[in-house]
């Protein structure tokens, strides 16, 4: 019985080798390493009142996303990944009747609207966070990212990385379908 | 011989170029104090973007943002507790290189002194019981002493 202590060093060995493997697994299937869990889980969105992209004029604050649970996107033109999202985009706007929101992200003003215009607008509106204010106090530390919040603008949960059917069909729809449902 | 210095000069002029232009902005503060705090507070604060650099050595643009608010947040005279928590709340846990006791930090700070109360206790354990052991074969030699080494000893002695 005494023995089996001798056996421990490489009983901790073996675990700390499937644990790796574990790990690894999980990064080969798709997890991303580097994002981070946000701090705005919780919590409601930032109060703001920034000017919409496409028009200066109109200034929007936190109520406006009010009402019914939706997606704040945080894209900019200078993000290629951003391109990559934007059709399923159209598509959770569109075809699946979800409200996203865009938070235009230390962009040129120009450049997204010519964007908008030649790719397709999602967008319910448009926060042109020209300098990041707003993104800062979202915690964003990059784009692609995506916001999930609930008729009263709690967050509940936020994507780094590009949308895709998998993201939306095993993060974000099921997370919709619950907070329309409470 | 000369080409090599030339070449080592110029690997010294490259990194020391490289070092310069890590950060670009430059800022003023009112008082010596803030520039401490200032330095203190982007070395401490981990940039979330470049995950292994702290914000005074990152030029990504998130790094930027982070030392405009530190910047801004010291010249309103914050102290630093006040503005980490003002980064922990956007960012999370993550800025802080230097992570916070509590439950889901508690074994990352004491496991290390954990493991070395353990190490130590195996130590002495063994220690103990190998002298043990030593004692055990010293105390039975005396015993097997014959009669007839004991007559030889006796005449060794004599002589």
């Amino acid at each position: 019985m005494k023995r089996l202590v001798y056996f421990l060093p490489l009983a901790l060995a073996l675990a700390g080798i499937g644990l790796f493997f574990l790990y690894m697994q999980q990064i080969n299937q798709g997890k991303d390493i580097q994002a981070l869990d946000s701090a705005r889980v919780g919590k409601p969105i930032p109060e703001f009142s920034i000017a919409s992209l496409k028009d200066k004029d109109r200034m929007l604050v936190q109520s406006d996303l009010k009402g019914k649970a939706g997606l704040l996107n945080v894209w900019a033109t200078w993000c290629p990944s951003c391109r990559v999202e934007h059709p399923y985009l159209i598509k959770i706007a569109t075809e699946f009747g979800v409200p996203v929101y865009g938070l235009n992200y230390k962009d040129e003003r120009v450049a997204a609207i010519t964007w908008l215009d030649k790719l397709g607008d999602p967008y319910t509106f448009n926060i042109y966070d020209e300098d990041g204010r707003l993104g800062f106090d979202l915690g964003v530390y990059g784009a692609p990212e995506t916001f999930i919040f609930d008729k009263n603008g709690i967050i509940h949960m936020r994507h780094v990385g590009v949308v895709d059917e998998r993201v939306w069909k095993e993060k974000i729809k099921p997370l919709i379908d619950k907070l329309n449902a409470g | 011989m000369r080409k090599a210095v030339q070449i080592f000069a110029w690997i010294l002029f490259l990194a020391i170029s490289q070092g310069v232009t890590a950060v670009v902005e430059t800022y003023d503060f009112a008082t010596d104090e803030q520039q401490g705090q200032y330095l203190y507070l982007t070395e401490t604060l981990r940039c979330p973007k470049c995950q292994n650099q702290n914000i005074s050595d990152s030029n990504a643009p998130i790094a930027q943002d982070l030392r405009r608010e530190v910047h801004r947040l010291v010249s309103e005279g914050q102290s630093n507790d006040q503005i980490v928590e003002f980064m922990v709340d956007r960012f999370g846990d993550f800025v802080m290189y230097k992570p916070r006791l509590d439950m889901t930090t508690a074994l990352l700070w004491f496991g290390p002194l954990l493991l070395g109360v353990a190490g130590i206790a195996a130590v002495v354990q063994l220690a103990r019981k190998s002298r043990q052991g030593g004692v055990a074969t010293d105390s039975a030699e005396p015993t097997a002493l014959t009669d007839v080494e004991r007559s030889k000893l006796k005449k060794m002695l004599k002589d």
